[in-house]
């Protein structure tokens, strides 16, 4: 098999799809940790954290915010299943930065264990929101 | 007879019907269409999960780990219990659709029943309903009900059926029901909207098709964090995938029934509007004629 030096990427939630093309790496949040994919990857099913999902082509920056689903790499093909995406560029920083700061207000008034433990993820959530943005912006910029 | 005004009155009447049913007929094609394209838009994603479920499934079988036992939605039980969730209609003017569904969980459940029955078991039936008609239907026949969604919208969110298969996975996880079967109305074409039972749980991975690259290179796939938590991951999501897939082709088949029932509608006010010209013109003719004759038998008096 000729080696390749692309990727191809899709990326689809249950309601639509958000991506799909070519790619020189894709660096996707496990759920074990960053997980950076190169062309001639070895086959891969990953569990999905929730953070940035960057697509790289030719210098030029996709970033998705991605919070759980799966991601299969096989024959060069990425695959990811999301359970919620959104386009970095797509995501309301005024809202996402509301998202946070009523995140860090209820987790001050949390009583109960799981509840701290959901304000908790919500405030990941919302501070890997804001980090996909800054990312998104500081790309574009250079 | 009735009188020429009363005749009148009745056209117009019928007219205005006749308006109303054509606009609703032609509000529920463009809605079809929309929610055809979300069952379109929703196949990839779907499609996916269905086949990660079955490559897993199938791994788990040819490995020598218990890992499908320790699965509680793989695990098959003797069914005490049997759990349908209904999804039909909120609303109604769509024909016969609401009621066909209906009938056929009835029958999926009459049918289990029949083959418990001949195991000398006797297992009660629960519902979820989904859909105002469904939950109606139960509720007449006095059935038990377990939970209902009802007020789901056009454009259902993945969420919801997330909720809708969590009440179900929770039952089933509790022992509340043994099986779960899902019943909708499966979109075929304009015209045909067929009622549709598939089971829910326990999961019946669907068989892996091994493509003739995969044979060829013999892939090992590379796990992270491990099978077992991938599978736990992914079989909730593959239940709540089903669902959603569920209620969307019913979306569409309900907008599909209710443009037909509306089409039919029309047509009916029309041809009722012609009998009653054809009537009203009777009617005037008739009039015409008496008056004739008066102002010629009074002329004759003279």
């Amino acid at each position: 098999m000729a080696t390749r030096n692309t990727l191809h990427v899709e990326v689809v939630t249950a309601e639509h799809e958000l991506y799909n093309g070519e790619a020189e790496i894709v660096d996707a949040p496990g759920s074990e940790g960053q997980l950076g994919i190169l062309p001639e990857h070895a086959p891969l099913l990953a569990l999905l954290g929730a953070g940035p999902l960057e697509i790289k082509l030719h210098g030029e920056d996709e970033i998705i915010f991605v919070s759980g689903g799966f991601l299969e790499v096989s024959n060069n093909r990425v695959t990811v299943l999301a359970d919620t995406a959104e386009k970095a560029e797509e995501i309301d920083q005024a809202r996402a930065e509301t998202a946070r700061r009523r995140a860090e207000q209820s987790l001050q008034d949390a009583r109960t264990r799981s509840e701290r433990a959901e304000i908790e993820a919500a405030l990941q959530r919302a501070i890997f929101r804001l980090k996909a943005v800054e990312l998104a912006r500081t790309r574009r910029r250079r | 007879m009735p009188s020429l005004r009363e005749i009148r009155q009745r056209i117009r009447s019928v007219k205005n019907t006749a308006k109303i049913t054509k606009a609703m007929q032609m509000v529920a094609s463009s809605k079809m269409r929309r929610s055809q394209e979300r069952v379109e838009q929703s196949r990839p994603y779907a499609d996916q999960i269905r086949e990660l479920t079955a490559r897993l499934a199938a791994a788990a079988a040819s490995g020598n780990d218990d890992m499908a036992e320790d699965l509680a939605l793989l695990k098959q039980r003797p069914v005490r219990n049997i759990g349908i969730v209904l999804i039909s209609p909120d609303r109604g003017l769509c024909g016969a659709l609401p009621s066909n569904i209906n009938r056929h969980a009835a029958h999926t459940a009459q049918d289990e029943i029949h083959n418990l029955e001949a195991q000398g078991r006797h297992p009660g039936v629960s519902y979820i309903a989904v859909g105002k008609k469904g939950r109606d239907f139960v509720l007449r026949t006095e059935q038990n009900l377990i939970a209902e969604f009802t007020d789901y919208g056009d454009h259902p969110a993945m969420d919801d059926a997330t909720a809708m298969a969590h009440v179900a996975v929770d039952a089933f996880l509790k022992g509340e029901v043994d099986v779960v079967y899902l019943v909708y109305a499966k979109y075929v074409n304009t015209v045909t909207q067929t009622p549709t039972t598939v089971q829910l749980l326990p999961v019946q991975p669907p068989e892996h098709e091994e493509t003739a690259q995969e044979h060829e290179t013999n892939e090992e796939y590379i796990y992270e964090p491990n099978e077992q938590e991938l599978f736990k991951a992914l079989l909730p999501r593959y239940v709540d995938v089903q669902i959603y897939q569920a209620l969307l082709e019913n979306i569409a088949s309900q907008y599909a029934a209710q443009m037909i029932s509306m089409k039919n509608a029309t047509d009916n006010a029309n041809e009722l509007v012609q009998d009653l010209n054809l009537t009203y013109n009777k009617a005037r003719q008739a009039a015409i004629t008496t008056q004739i004759l008066e102002v010629v038998s009074g002329a004759a008096a003279l």
